[in-house]
């Protein structure tokens, strides 16, 4: 019955965000407050009804109601309840219904915090919503209907792929999820500029937080999608360029960028044409990287078995919203009145340099990625690219970026002191190298570029804690008064800093874990010792455990420091899932914090089993540095200038108390509304 | 400095175009160098050996010929037409098995051995590579997924 209701509530919704999408656009265009009152209402319902039906689905699968066909092919009684909820969207059909729920769940959000947004704006971005809402539902209820039941009741389910029965699938793709979407709020508040013809300051203040919002999900959607993938076995470690990757990396890039020219419409009412064009090509990527993930366009490792009827619906309506919202830029981009001045050596100016350089770097993940497609198109032959491509076209390309990202906070708006910031970064520059001698001297030899893609890291570092040291007045010398000076200096600084250290971390991570790590694949009888780099690892020998729908070959390896005392002790497993006859391999890992030591069971042959163990250098400061970034977008988020309709006399009002409180930072803003 | 509207978008499209260059260059240089061609066995089989080529080899692993010893496998790929040996020395992932779709990735050695550095298989157990879909379509003996 339940389910019932989720169908109908999920056809209904696909009528609701046509009504959201007309009442959008008409209202807006003839400024009827009624019809602009009524999109409102529209999103509102429309949320509700997707959730609704969501529910339905995912109690569909919660009480493992066979009778549905998603459900049968994906779910299984004995499976633990985790993944039993977390199934829901572990398929096509499902994680495109999560996919609507949180666009939906974004216009909810914009009705309800956008109190402060001229109606029309806020009338047409919904309008685009609802447009986007409509194209997702549609190919849902006619192509991939969730709620499908099948005639003849079978007794238990199909399973999930045991390989999906894991905490990454519960919490991947919704993080995934809710950054794709996120930079729809971008698409659509571009999109109504372009219908408006107006882009200024308060409209950059808005964009930022969903921005920024879309930003921080999509970089702990990708953060946790390469734990994932570093400790399942054969998906190709913490990063593989595989198109499946690549897909979820571009929107992060011009992302990135959009999230950086909005700062400088906000603060300098420049840049404007450039931040549409990004909003709108930051999410036209994320469609692509639903579609390409979806479609089994490309070949990748992350494939999904796909039905090619429904390729032809998301090419339509690829080319309906990229097409539409690209030509809508042509003709009334020349319309936008260039902005503020600046000269070259600015915060602009580094800014511009940064946005550029990240947008070539999307370009390049993006030619890599769907180059092959055409040169097959052309030629009929078939080939891939993949980590030593992009080693030598997006690896040369971070380095510019990354040395500009430690000059640019330095600067001032508009025009910057050149003397003044040379002699900064001469600091920066000093103790660069001291800390890279030192790794030098530690370490003692191997190739040197290792030294110096942690050189560039480091360099991050030491730029954004001594660009927040100054920031915060500890440049001279003064303790008094530190944390007042701390609380005052906007959160959205001391994101920044963070963020950016965040990066330099990440760097060491991946730049150690792919020079500096060491193997060992042997055979072992129980009792035998391998040499691992300047370690050993013992094999005890195996043992059978059960699991809740598995059950486990469980190893029992001890790691020995230096080869001499008992140090660390592993238990890799091997389970094998009755339901779907199917076995996994679960990697052991013991994180230090200069690297993961990293076992895996192989095969039995002759009373002896293969073993692998690995020394994976520094691989914890990638998720450390993941954690950073996202922990920098929170803060910069948690900025009460963010909220929607602040204007600029809170900023004077907070300086003057430091200690006022969110509360009546609203109130205030609501004041100066009124005045 | 004198700085107008002028110079700073002659200074943005320069900057701008100038790395759009370099980036380019880049790309060309490595693209050539680096991209692996992807091929069937039966495809494979017709290139000359071990000329330090990369390939990516898309298949079925053909049942009942896989041999495990030590730490290294052989098994037989195959499109349903020819089958190639691989040889590798790598974790074999979980998906990996009899008469399911598998890429390799590696060379041929002087012996036609095809010598793998990388073994994948799928997130999804129905997955089969698209050419080898196609070819068994195309012979008819499609039957929507599973083997030859």
């Amino acid at each position: 019955m339940f389910t019932e209701i989720g169908h109908f509530a999920l056809i209904l919704a696909t009528f609701i965000a046509s009504l959201q999408m007309v009442f959008g656009f008409w209202g807006a265009q003839r400024r009827h407050a009624g019809l602009m009152q009524a999109t409102d209402q529209a999103a509102l319902v429309s949320f509700s009804l997707v959730l609704l039906a969501f529910a339905a689905l995912m109690h569909a699968y919660i009480v493992s109601d066979f009778s549905l066909l998603a459900v049968w092919e994906n779910s299984h009684q004995d499976k633990p309840l985790i993944y039993r909820i977390a199934g829901t969207w572990g398929n096509h059909e499902g994680s495109l219904l999560l996919w609507t729920l949180i666009l939906t769940l974004f216009s909810a959000c914009l009705v309800l915090a956008g109190r402060g947004l001229p109606s029309s704006l806020k009338a047409r971005v919904l309008g685009v919503q609802g447009s986007i809402a409509l194209g997702f539902l549609s190919f849902m209820v006619l192509t991939s209907n969730p709620f499908l039941r099948q005639a003849v009741l079978p007794i238990d389910g199909k399973g999930l792929n045991p390989l999906l029965q894991d905490i990454g699938l519960a919490m991947h793709p919704p993080m995934l999820y809710l950054g794709y979407v996120g930079f729809s709020m971008a698409f659509s508040f571009a999109v109504a500029a372009l219908i408006e013809g107006r882009v200024d300051p308060a409209w950059g203040r808005w964009v930022r937080p969903w921005t920024l919002a879309a930003w921080v999900f999509l970089t702990a959607g990708i953060t946790l999608g390469s734990w994932w993938a570093y400790y399942e076995l054969g998906w190709g470690g913490w990063w593989f360029w595989d198109p499946v990757e690549n897909v979820s990396f571009m929107p992060w890039l011009s992302g990135t960028a959009l999230l950086h020219c909005a700062i400088v419409v906000e603060k300098r009412d420049a840049m404007k044409v450039w931040t549409i064009l990004f909003a709108v090509l930051t999410f036209a990527l994320s469609l692509v990287g639903t579609f390409i993930v979806r479609s089994g366009l490309l070949t990748s490792v992350h494939a999904f078995a796909v039905d090619p009827e429904r390729g032809r619906y998301i090419l339509v309506l690829l080319a309906l919203s990229i097409g539409g919202s690209l030509g809508l830029f042509a003709v009334r981009a020349p319309i936008f009145k260039p902005g503020g001045l600046f000269a070259p050596i600015s915060r602009e100016g580094a800014l511009l340099i940064n946005n550029l350089l990240l947008a070539i770097a999307a370009a390049v993940v993006f030619y890599g990625t769907l180059w092959p497609l055409v040169v097959e198109a052309l030629s009929g032959q078939k080939i891939t690219v993949g980590g030593p491509f992009y080693d030598r076209t997006f690896v040369p390309l971070m380095a510019p970026l990354i040395i500009v990202m430690g000059i640019g906070p330095f600067m001032t708006w508009k025009r910057a002191d050149a003397g003044a910031i040379a002699q900064r970064l001469g600091l920066v520059l000093g103790i660069t190298a001291v800390i890279v001698v030192a790794v030098i001297f530690l370490r003692r030899g191997g190739a040197w570029l290792p030294y110096v893609g942690v050189g560039l890291a480091v360099w991050l570092i030491v730029a954004a804690a001594v660009e927040w040291w100054d920031r915060v007045g500890l440049r001279n010398g003064s303790i008094a008064g530190l944390w007042q000076r701390i609380a005052r200096t906007p959160n959205a600084a001391h994101g920044m800093s963070l963020a950016h250290a965040g990066l330099g971390v990440a760097i060491i991570g991946m730049v150690g874990s792919t020079s500096w790590s060491v193997e060992t694949i042997t055979t072992m009888a129980p009792g035998e010792t391998a040499a691992l780099g300047q370690h050993c690892v013992r094999f005890n020998g195996v043992n059978t455990v059960p699991g809740p729908n598995y059950t486990a070959l469980r190893g029992d390896l001890t790691v020995l420091k230096n080869c001499q005392d008992d140090w660390l002790s592993l238990a890799p497993e091997k389970r094998s899932y009755p339901v779907r006859a199917m076995g996994t391999t679960e990697a052991a890992i013991n994180s230090r914090w200069n690297g993961d030591v990293y076992v895996a069971l192989g095969d039995e042959q002759n009373g002896k089993r293969i073993v692998r163990a690995y020394f994976r250098a520094f691989v914890p400061w990638i998720w450390l540095g993941g954690i950073l970034m996202v922990a920098g977008g929170l803060l910069s988020l948690s900025d009460r200038r963010l909220r929607l309709g602040i204007p600029r006399r809170v900023r004077a009002a907070v300086a003057g108390k430091s200690t006022q409180s969110a509360g009546s930072g609203l109130v205030a803003s609501k004041e100066a509304q009124s005045s | 400095m004198a700085y107008s509207r002028k110079s700073q978008r002659l200074l943005f499209i320069s900057v701008g175009l100038g790395l759009a260059v370099i980036a380019v260059i880049f790309m060309a240089l490595a693209f050539s160098s680096t991209a692996a061609f992807f091929k069937t066995p039966s495809e494979l089989q017709q290139e000359t050996a071990a000329d330090g080529q990369r390939y990516r080899l898309g298949g079925l692993v053909e049942t009942g010929t896989v041999v495990k010893q030590g730490t290294q496998t052989d098994f037989s790929v195959t499109d349903c037409e020819a089958s190639l040996l691989v040889r590798t020395n790598v974790i074999l992932p979980d998906l990996f098995r009899e008469g399911q779709g598998v890429v390799a990735e590696g060379q041929l050695d002087a012996q036609g051995v095809f010598v793998a550095d990388k073994v994948l298989a799928k997130h999804d157990e129905n997955y089969m590579p698209k050419d080898v879909a196609d070819k068994l379509k195309e012979q008819g003996v499609w039957q929507g997924g599973g083997g030859c």
